[in-house]
């Protein structure tokens, strides 16, 4: 997900620092199987705070890969202990989090972080001290090439913007479009730049582009504007609240053209807020339950079966993480000894780095020489139940 | 042309919603001489008593307007009782710093109580749209701007033409003689601590019906900004608080469409500088028109 988490403001924060300080006491006297050899992985992002479905679905899906592993004997015999950190999406936490992860905890690889603003401040000790670590959320341009240790599972933002206005052009034969973004926001303002350009490339004209500031909630007057240059689309880089209130002022000027969307319209909320005016709206996403593969639909009854609901995106990008990490701990065990904890480290390295078409939840992966995945975007539609999948876009 | 028109609607439906929240400060100032920053928390309250009533009782829209109007009615009692009343002959600046901090016990009450996350208002009106050759026009917005007007038509009736509003221009000219002439003043501040706090839940309902979002900080600053509407009007003239609220809402829609939205709130406290500046008694205004 996008940096904007970044500006979370800090409200909770001593509850919080103390919230982490308990979760890391009953995690440290969790029972540890103690004949049996262990390797630690840690896990960060916001468990707390006003991101915190987004480390939470992160951690579950984590959890629940490796729960499984250790029910079934473990990786050679080896069990996976899963140390779970909070960093409330701050850059601050995140480094924190990292810092202990490895120097006290001694992980021997790290999935996280959840978002791209601690990823930012926690990767580059991480790639100092040589220990591998696999983000599976953070989109941000850029954070793989902090250094050779540092890889991600999700597609950067620039290929959703590219993927949008590729199907926007092909797909939905769309010649103008408009554009209306958050201007206070790395995350909105960077697919608002990514998709004029694509699609300006791919032959469309951008009638429009308005602009409006974080937590504003009259978008009237540049609807207005909008509707009067005779755009076919919008395109709103957004999250769900300000992309269901757009939708329902669009209506309301009586704007009948489509939204198109980014990951940030994944939530259940979006058509709680913004009703029948969301619907038919499109958006590019990492993932999708209906997907009919048969991996995707094992993990979706297993995270159902645990958790009772529906997994989002972040999860089955974790659950992927988990999958290609435990891939790599069976490589670097089969020839290197659980005492030799960077043997397996550079091992990981070095089975991530030339990972190729690995068959994952969201499809199937393969990293570049930035560490990047290139990997499908899924085109969804929203309809009143949620959402269908529409195609995919191949990078 | 046409889009200066349409933009123009756009300007007046946030106009009449500013207009009813500047009513409330400019009353109260009136009588108190106190600004009243908690205002914008009590417009908060009284969208959220909406959200209730529709969502919970499933009530339509009168029933739900009336309901929010008396929960910020009651609500801007309680505030004058608990926190304004008691500081009545403080200093002026006690009286403001209390305001601020009732301000502050809100916002974060609601935090607690409501949930940082923004709810989504009910659609209580269905959506109509009219075509007007090339304009077009919403039901909701010709529901905000005339249920803003009924009410500001029903407040000048009150504040003109009733004994309980004779009491309060007389309060508002002179306390101190109008004491001597018997008149109950607590009982006159106290009734219009409950007015201006009813005309702001019937702004919250409106905003809640148009934009469709409520959260526990909404209040912040449209609150300040129907402030700034007040202080544009000529603080404690009810005419110039709507007068304000209108100007204000127009320039900032305005501000928006042709120039940029980063610009916005600039633009509506440079209004307020400028015209600190220039006529501090505000457009309406006669200048010394405020007593010591």
């Amino acid at each position: 997900m996008g940096s904007r988490l970044g500006r979370i403001p800090c409200r909770l924060g001593l509850t919080a620092m103390v919230f982490t300080g308990l979760l890391a006491l009953v995690l440290g006297a969790s029972p540890v199987a103690s004949a049996a050899q262990s390797i630690k992985i840690g896990v960060v992002g916001p468990l707390s705070g006003d991101a915190a479905t987004f480390g939470n679905s992160v951690k579950n899906a984590v959890k629940l890969y490796f729960d499984e592993i250790n029910k079934q004997g473990g990786i050679r015999g080896v069990r996976i202990e899963i140390i779970a950190l909070d960093d409330k999406a701050e850059p601050n936490e995140g480094a924190n989090a990292v810092r202990r992860l490895i120097d006290r905890e001694k992980v021997t690889a790290i999935i996280g972080t959840t978002t791209s603003g601690p990823m930012t401040a926690a990767a580059p000790y991480a790639n100092s001290q040589r220990v591998p670590m696999l983000s599976p959320t953070a989109t941000k341009e850029g954070l793989t090439d902090i250094g050779p240790y540092i890889f991600r599972v999700c597609f950067v933002d620039d290929f959703q913007g590219e993927a949008m206005a590729r199907f926007a052009r092909e797909n939905l034969k769309i010649k103008k479009a408009a554009i209306l973004y958050d201007n206070s926001d790395p995350y909105s303002s960077g697919l608002a730049n990514s998709f004029s350009r694509y699609f300006i490339q791919f032959g469309g004209e951008i009638v429009r582009k308005e602009a409006f500031g974080g937590g504003d909630q009259d978008f009237t007057a540049q609807l207005t504007r909008i509707r009067n240059s005779g755009a076919e689309a919008i395109y709103t880089p957004l999250y769900y609240t300000d992309a269901g209130l757009i939708a329902k002022q669009a209506r309301q000027l009586g704007i009948k053209v489509p939204l198109l969307g980014p990951d940030g319209f994944d939530s259940p909320k979006l058509v709680e807020i913004g009703g029948e005016a969301v619907v038919g709206s499109y958006f590019t996403n990492h993932y999708s339950p209906h997907n009919k593969d048969p991996k995707a639909q094992e993990f979706l009854a297993k995270y159902k079966a645990a958790y009772a609901t529906t997994p989002d995106a972040l999860a089955a990008l974790a659950w992927d993480a988990a999958d290609i990490m435990a891939d790599a701990l069976e490589k670097a065990l089969a020839t290197h000894d659980v005492s030799d904890q960077q043997g397996i480290r550079e091992s990981i390295r070095q089975t991530l780095a030339g990972l190729k078409d690995f068959h994952g939840v969201t499809g199937y992966i393969t990293f570049d020489e930035h560490r990047n995945p290139i990997k499908v975007a899924w085109i969804l539609q929203v309809t009143p139940e949620g959402h269908r999948v529409v195609t995919t876009i191949k990078p | 042309m046409v889009e200066i028109i349409q933009q123009l609607i756009n300007g007046l439906s946030l106009g009449s919603i500013y207009a009813l929240i500047a009513l409330g400060y400019t009353m109260v100032y009136g009588v108190l001489k106190l600004i009243n920053f908690a205002h914008g928390d009590v417009y908060m309250v009284g969208a959220f008593a909406g959200f209730f009533a529709a969502t919970s009782f499933g009530w339509g829209f009168f029933p739900t307007l009336l309901f929010a109007m008396a929960v910020a009615a009651v609500l801007g009692l309680l505030i004058e009782r608990v926190a304004y009343r008691p500081l009545r002959n403080a200093s002026r600046i006690a009286a403001l710093i209390t305001a601020i901090g009732v301000s502050l016990f809100l916002e974060n009450l609601g935090i607690l109580i409501l949930h940082p996350d923004p709810r989504a208002f009910p659609d209580l009106i269905g959506l109509r749209t009219f075509e007007i050759g090339p304009l077009l026009i919403n039901n909701r917005q010709l529901v905000i701007i005339g249920t803003s007007v009924l009410l500001m038509l029903l407040l000048h009736y009150i504040v003109t033409r009733t004994k309980m509003g004779k009491a309060m221009r007389a309060v508002a000219e002179d306390g101190e003689t109008s004491r001597l002439m018997g008149i109950n003043i607590d009982r006159t501040i106290a009734f219009t601590f409950a007015l201006g706090s009813a005309l702001a839940a019937a702004a919250g309902v409106l905003v809640g019906i148009y934009y469709t979002r409520i959260d526990p900080l909404m209040g912040f600053m449209p609150g300040l900004k129907a402030f700034v509407a007040a202080v544009l009007g000529g603080i404690g003239l009810i005419p110039g608080a709507m007068l304000g609220g209108l100007v204000m809402g127009i320039a900032e829609v305005f501000v928006v469409a042709f120039i940029s939205s980063s610009w916005k709130d600039g633009v509506a406290f440079a209004i307020l500088i400028l015209i600190l500046l220039l006529k501090p008694s505000g457009l309406l205004g006669r200048a010394a028109r405020e007593k010591a």
